[in-house]
């Protein structure tokens, strides 16, 4: 068994500031104002995730799991504690990738797999089965800041999932993209799991955490709130449509995932 | 779990790391084709949706200079005691330009690319280099326009020595320019106000070079008092120098001490071991910021 992520006692603050120019600043500092505060986006956050193991992240919003991400992926680094990971990682922060707006889907596609560690050879060879997963047609040669927002999160997603992995991170893929599309990243996310990757999968679809992930990790204000098996943990944030009447969205979603 | 761990993920012998480790600048040798793309990017970026596009690289240098050259060429007079005197200040422009483009671009590359700075893991440090390598690319044009007005004197005689000086005046601008580009880039995430202090002080730095005024004057002013000594520090002044004695001084014959230091090969080498050390110190300074700078890109 070899772990593939380590995360020991990691927290991480953010501070707001109130006021950007130097007279707001000097004019609340003699108003005797806070000029900024700050929160903990994670505090004293543990886990470890063995390699192939599908972890299915969840929490309100604002509860640090983006923030947790990044950690991981290596965007942040703690204020303390430590993150460690083994292999090579992608995935998507956030829905859509780091584009650039006036580069046109083919040249980000090179760029965006360029950043995550690929070379020209396995991008040219992977090129045509990202184009068609992405299945942005025509637009492939236009610039990116044309396109519509769900193309934009299926061109970056579909990077995302070619990419010769150790540990996936999804960071809400399926907020954005239409049913067919959901369809087809489900499958294809059900794929890199069953090939051996550690999957960090971010959502608030309790029908899709049950189809894919072996274990819930709850995150609440920043702290673990829950780390165990799946169906307790869509119980422990009531996500099981007890209190409430299932919104459509999720409905849609058990659909998908019970398709594959 | 552990029968579905294919082979391909068999990551036992890797050790556990921190994913945001990186080597900092030598990361743009190790990842030399994701430098490639980045540069390739930028200088489509740099004028895109602009109809003149490539164009505003060459315009701005020439209407700079001949607005040097006929403020200081022609109403002043300055350049009547310097022969090739248009050489002369072009030569310095070459590189004046070529420094304020890595720090100005430098300086705003972590803003301008906060969509990848964001949301994806990469060395940091390639942003600022790669926007010193667009400038350096910017200033081919430039040289070839250098060496055809040089050519133009009939009186060039050019040697390896000045070319061996030129090269070094290049490379002190470059690792200036990356060192500052490094810093500013970061400052510049942290307090905004940072990149128009950059830009007043930017524009300060063709005053400061003895480019649209001879070196002599320099030296005859200040004799080898204390504002000579400030006066050449700047590592430009020193670059300006040397691209001079390989371009400008070749094709006239003026007296050599009266146009330059006596040592000016030795403090070319004593500069390029300052900016090497700058170089380190402004890698250090990036790494200890840098965390700050994806939750500040707002």
């Amino acid at each position: 068994m070899t772990t593939s992520i380590v995360v020991d006692d990691v927290s991480k603050e953010f501070s707001l500031q109130y006021h950007r120019t130097l007279k707001q600043m000097t004019m609340a500092k003699v108003r005797g104002q806070a000029v900024s505060d700050s929160f903990w986006a994670l505090s004293g956050v543990s886990f470890e995730v063995e390699q192939g193991e599908s972890i299915g992240l969840m929490g309100l919003n604002g509860s640090g799991k983006s923030t947790l991400l990044k950690l991981i992926c290596g965007v942040m680094k703690p204020d303390s504690g430590k993150v460690l990971t083994r292999g090579r990682i992608s995935g998507l922060i956030a829905t859509g990738a780091g584009f650039h707006q006036q580069l046109t889907g083919r040249e980000n596609i090179y760029m965006n797999a360029a950043i995550l560690g690929m070379t020209e050879e396995e991008t040219n060879e992977k090129f045509d089965d990202i184009a068609s997963f992405a299945d942005v047609g025509r637009f492939m040669d236009t610039p990116v800041g044309n396109y519509s927002s769900g193309m934009f999160a299926r061109l970056g997603f579909s990077v995302a999932v070619h990419v010769d992995c150790d540990i996936f991170v999804a960071d809400e893929v399926l907020a954005v993209g239409d049913r067919p599309f959901k369809k087809k990243c489900l499958a294809r996310m059900q794929e890199i799991r069953e090939s051996g990757i550690t999957m960090f999968y971010v959502t608030h679809a309790a029908g899709s955490v049950k189809k894919m992930c072996d274990r819930v990790i709850v995150l609440e204000s920043g702290r673990v709130g829950y780390d165990g098996p799946v169906d307790e943990g869509i119980k422990f944030l009531h996500y099981d449509g007890s209190d409430d009447e299932p919104d459509a969205e999720e409905m849609a979603d058990e659909e998908i995932a019970s398709d594959i | 779990m552990s029968e579905k761990v294919a082979v391909r993920h068999d990551l036992e012998h890797v050790p556990l790391g921190p994913p945001s480790a990186t080597s900092g600048l030598l990361e743009a040798f190790r990842r030399r084709y994701l430098l490639r793309l980045m540069v390739r990017r930028e200088i489509q970026a740099r004028y895109s949706r602009s109809v003149v596009g490539l164009g505003w690289s060459y315009i701005n240098p020439t209407v700079r200079f001949f607005t040097f050259y006929f403020v200081f060429g022609i109403v002043i007079g300055r350049g009547q005691g310097v022969p090739n005197f248009a050489i002369h200040l072009f030569a310095g422009m070459v590189l004046v330009h070529y420094f304020t483009e890595t720090v100005n671009s430098g300086t705003r590359s972590l803003l301008s690319n906060k969509g990848i700075v964001q949301k994806m893991a990469m060395p940091r440090e390639l942003f600022p280099f790669a926007s010193m390598l667009v400038s350096l690319y910017h200033t081919i044009p430039q040289l070839i326009i250098l060496t055809i007005a040089c050519i133009a004197t009939r009186t060039w005689h050019p040697d390896l020595e000045g070319f061996a000086a030129a090269l070094l005046g290049f490379v002190l601008v470059m690792l200036f320019g990356t060192a500052l580009g490094l810093m500013f880039s970061v400052f510049n995430v942290l307090f905004r106000d940072f990149g128009r202090i950059v830009q007043t002080f930017i524009n300060m730095v063709p005053f400061v070079v003895p480019m649209m005024y001879p070196y002599a004057i320099i030296r005859e002013r200040f004799g080898t008092g204390t504002i000579y000594d400030i006066y050449m520090a700047n590592p430009v002044v020193e670059a300006v120098l040397l691209i001079q004695r390989g371009f400008w001084w070749t094709t006239t014959d003026s007296p050599y001490l009266l146009n330059f230091p006596p040592n000016l090969w030795e403090r070319g080498f004593i500069m390029l071991g300052a900016l090497l050390i700058l170089i380190v110190i402004a890698q250090w300074v990036f790494s200890r910021l840098e965390g700050k700078v994806p939750e500040l890109l707002t």
